[in-house]
């Protein structure tokens, strides 16, 4: 016996019968879906159109595109080579160190993050130190710390240390709250302090996703550290930006090939060390 | 179990000592090498500019409020223009990431050993480089304007949406792509009917990632001269207008906070 108000397998069966079959759309409304393509189209037409693109400066400038491309197959490393290696090891220095302080700042705040560890007061003023470093982005932190702080690393330290603290606190107080419950409290019931409840209880249960995160942000910093040269906070970005302005690009081709063979160096360190970590 | 001997009673030690001299010798290693980088830091540190620091900190504070209100009827088109930099970048980014994350993932690369190396260093050369660097290039080569922005979001881009791309495409279910197969489809209809629909989701969810992200760049892309909201920001900067200066970090400030509002809802709708 069938359900009158739904068709049966049958009829519904006989319906699509004869028919060729049609993919099934991404949006099941129709209506939604032509309402959000022609917004998009429109959008799109507006966009487009208030580009200003001056097509003779761009084709006037394709001769120097090409003279940047072919400098990348004779990249000079020697007429600026104390520049370049100046600049990289102050790039380094920033990174290891703003790594270092980051992470050790972002410890305590992590913990304070997760609700099932910190109080409520707590929670909320980690959480908002968490919030106010993930929205600013670096390059504008190094502008307001060189303002204050005068050029030089100092500041583009400050700002990637900055800059880590939110990063790491916010993704380790996940990891610490969905910890294993029943450990820290075997932990707890013998009689731990909470500091020995911390270091025996939580810290083994997310040290691995800690040491994996941490690379990862050494390698973000590093990438960082490369731009913040160019508001003067120190690093190989002033290096690079002398270069472009002068139109040295077999410098700047080797500056950029150094970076992207430490980054793809660095890429796979991390993936060795975490793959052994977890 | 390392256990140590104290009293005629055995306790549980959490290393052994080989263990605690090599972590020791580790953490050692560790520490000197940060000394001597804050060495190098501190060394080229002028530091009676730090001491100084938050005289000077009030000082900008009490120059930058109150926020110069009405200076925002200039900041509408620079808005414009970053939303178009970031968005226009995203898709001129996932065109060019779709065919790279094809060549690139294990599964449909026509050749291992030959084009799979070429897609991924397509990819660790575009995700290396910042998107400022990109745009420093852009206007050296295409002169300054929002095109040279778009480009460079859209460049910076590629890497990022290609890399996780093909690694939506790696994890794909291998028996849908087989039963296409088996009813005699030709390749480009065994990646449409296929491999596509598998990973649609995973691409519009890559999508409004990336342009969240990518309106986070665009806002400060004008300190180099690539349009935006950041033009405004680097000449208030020039003629030390800090109240425009405030203003414009909250609207920058607004702008970040709404591109992740966004980009968490249409990735909370979509998964």
């Amino acid at each position: 016996m069938s359900n009158p108000t739904s068709p049966s397998p049958d009829t519904e069966l006989s319906t699509l019968l004869g028919k060729p079959w049609r993919k099934p759309p991404f949006i099941k409304r129709a209506g939604l879906r032509w309402m959000l393509i022609l917004g998009f189209a429109a959008y799109l037409i507006a966009a487009v159109l208030t580009i200003e693109v001056n097509w003779s400066r761009v084709y006037d400038g394709l001769e120097r595109g090409k003279q940047f491309v072919l400098a990348f197959a004779s990249p000079d490393f020697t007429t600026r080579s104390s520049d370049i290696w100046g600049g990289m090891l102050e790039s380094i220095i920033m990174t290891v160190v703003a790594s270092v302080v980051g992470i050790a700042i972002s410890i305590p705040i992590a913990l304070g993050a997760a609700r099932n560890i910190a109080p409520l007061p707590v929670y909320v003023i980690c959480r908002a130190i968490i919030a106010i470093s993930r929205s600013l982005q670096e390059i504008i932190v190094a502008i307001l710390l060189v303002a204050i702080f005068g050029f030089g690393p100092l500041a583009g330290f400050l700002t990637l240390s900055f800059a880590t603290i939110g990063f790491l606190s916010k993704l380790l107080a996940e990891d610490i709250e969905s910890m294993d419950k029943v450990q820290s409290e075997a932990v707890r019931a013998s009689g731990a302090r909470w500091l020995q409840w911390i270091n025996y209880g939580v810290q083994p249960q997310v040290m691995p996703r800690l040491i994996g995160l941490a690379i990862y942000r050494i390698d973000i910093n590093f990438r960082e550290s490369a731009i913040l040269g160019l508001v003067g906070a120190g690093g190989i970005g002033a290096t690079l930006n002398t270069a472009f302005d002068r139109y040295e690009y077999d410098t700047a081709a080797a500056i950029l090939l150094i970076i992207i063979v430490i980054v793809m160096a660095m890429e796979y360190l991390s993936g060795v060390i975490r793959a052994r970590v977890q | 179990m390392p256990v140590s001997e104290r009293e005629g009673q055995t306790l549980w030690k959490r290393r052994s000592g080989r263990e605690s001299l090599f972590h020791w010798i580790l953490w050692l290693i560790g520490i000197t090498i940060f000394a001597l980088c804050w060495q190098r830091i501190s060394a080229v540190t002028t530091w009676y500019f730090v001491w100084d620091a938050p005289t000077i900190a009030g000082d900008i504070w009490s120059r930058a409020t109150p926020p110069k209100w009405e200076y925002i009827t200039q900041l509408g088109r620079p808005i414009w223009d970053t939303l178009n930099i970031a968005t226009l970048g995203t898709i001129i980014a996932l065109i060019l990431a779709v065919p790279v994350a094809f060549l690139a993932a294990r599964n449909t690369t026509p050749s291992v050993l030959l084009i799979r190396p070429i897609a991924l260093l397509i990819i660790v050369a575009t995700r290396s480089i910042n998107a400022l660097i990109w745009a420093l290039l852009l206007i050296a080569i295409i002169g300054p304007g929002v095109f040279a922005g778009v480009v460079a979001i859209a460049i910076r881009s590629i890497g990022f949406c290609a890399k996780l791309l093909y690694e939506a495409i790696e994890e794909i279910d291998e028996s849908q792509v087989e039963a296409i197969t088996a009813t005699g489809a030709s390749r480009w209809q065994v990646m449409a009917y296929g491999i596509v629909p598998q990973i649609l989701p995973a691409l519009a969810g890559i999508a409004v990632f990336r342009w969240d992200i990518n309106i986070r760049e665009s806002t400060v892309l004008g300190l180099v001269g690539a349009g935006g909201i950041g033009l405004q920001l680097s000449s208030s900067l020039n003629v030390l207008a800090w109240p425009q200066v405030s203003l414009i970090l909250l609207v920058i400030l607004a702008a970040v906070v709404i591109s992740e509002w966004v980009s968490a809802k249409v990735r909370g709708a979509i998964i």
